[in-house]
């Protein structure tokens, strides 16, 4: 995610977009990048530790981006079950 | 002297990089963003355009490309680099020059040209020009806007590291205006305008671009 002191002109323009289209409220948007790893074998604490650093060193600009991550079980990814249908 | 342009996969400003170089008193060599060497040079130019398509972020990816370990190195061992737009966010990604460039904050693809000040005169790109010299170059480019955290900030304005600045507008959100940096040596500069398309009167807004590409001899020469 952008750090919360950087400009995010993506999450502007979604944010001018909302009202638009009925909904109302919205205070704040700020848009992201997600990424869905798939590793093999076990996540072991050092494979994790592989991608805190790929995180680190690729995924994310840590001079203006924050990243996290986290680790779920199984596949296939939600996105991909919903397309099917 | 001879300067090396490095084409990466989706680079657009290489050849008239290489061209201003020329232009301007030097010899052009033709560096593949693959390569494993720098063949020679005394200098680099990263030239304009949308390395790699400009995914991930921009920059993020070339600069991970063989030929930037070697610049990295280059760059090290006090070379003179210069990143232009494209460029300048490869070697923000690179962590060469401090900072960061993001979506324009009028969030719309600009293209006009720029007046701006020469403020650093004292880099291997800027000598050529007079301190405080006014120019006047083309600037085009979606991601343009220049951020850093205030502390960053502040020591870049206190170092003199703010080689430009837009005048008149400031065309992209950066911060206090600033059209490009140093590095805290001076070598490595990156600027978001381009002067490779203001070298000769035939094409572009003048010849206000070419102290860009003259001053790497003038400063040989000093």
């Amino acid at each position: 995610m952008p750090k919360p002191e950087i400009l995010d002109p993506q999450g502007k323009a979604v944010q001018g977009a909302l009202p638009r289209l009925g909904f109302t409220g919205v205070v704040d948007v700020r848009q992201g990048k997600r990424f869905e790893i798939e590793l093999e074998g076990e996540v072991t604490d050092e494979v994790l530790a592989q991608v805190e650093k790929m995180a680190a060193t690729l995924l994310a600009n840590p001079v203006i981006e924050n990243y996290t991550v986290s680790l779920e079980d199984g596949a296939p990814a939600r996105s991909e079950q919903g397309a099917a249908r | 002297m001879k300067v090396g342009v490095v084409t990466f996969p989706g680079s657009l400003d290489d050849v008239d990089a290489r061209r201003a170089v020329r232009i301007g008193g030097n010899e052009a060599v033709a560096l593949w963003h693959a390569d494993a060497d720098l063949k020679g040079v005394d200098a680099v130019i990263l030239p304009g355009g949308f390395s790699y398509g400009d995914y991930l972020r921009c920059g993020a990816i070339s600069r991970f490309a063989p030929v930037m370990e070697r610049v990295v190195e280059a760059a090290g061992a006090g070379m003179p680099v210069l990143g232009i737009c494209n460029g300048f966010q490869i070697l923000c990604e690179s962590h060469l020059l401090p900072g960061a460039l993001i979506r324009n904050d009028h969030r719309k693809f600009v293209c006009r040209d720029q007046l701006l000040r020469v403020e650093n005169n004292r880099t291997p790109w800027t000598a050529a020009y007079d301190e405080d010299q006014e120019i006047r170059i083309v600037l085009k480019n979606g991601e343009g806007g220049f951020v850093a955290d205030a502390e960053t900030l502040a020591r870049i304005e206190g170092e003199g590291q703010v080689v430009a600045r837009y005048l008149e507008v400031n065309p992209n959100g950066s911060l206090n205006d600033i059209a490009g940096i140093a590095n805290e040596r001076g070598n490595v500069v990156g600027l978001m305008p381009h002067p490779e398309h203001a070298v000769e009167e035939l094409t572009g807004s003048g010849l206000d671009g070419l102290g860009f590409f003259t001053s790497l001899v003038e400063t040989a020469l000093a």
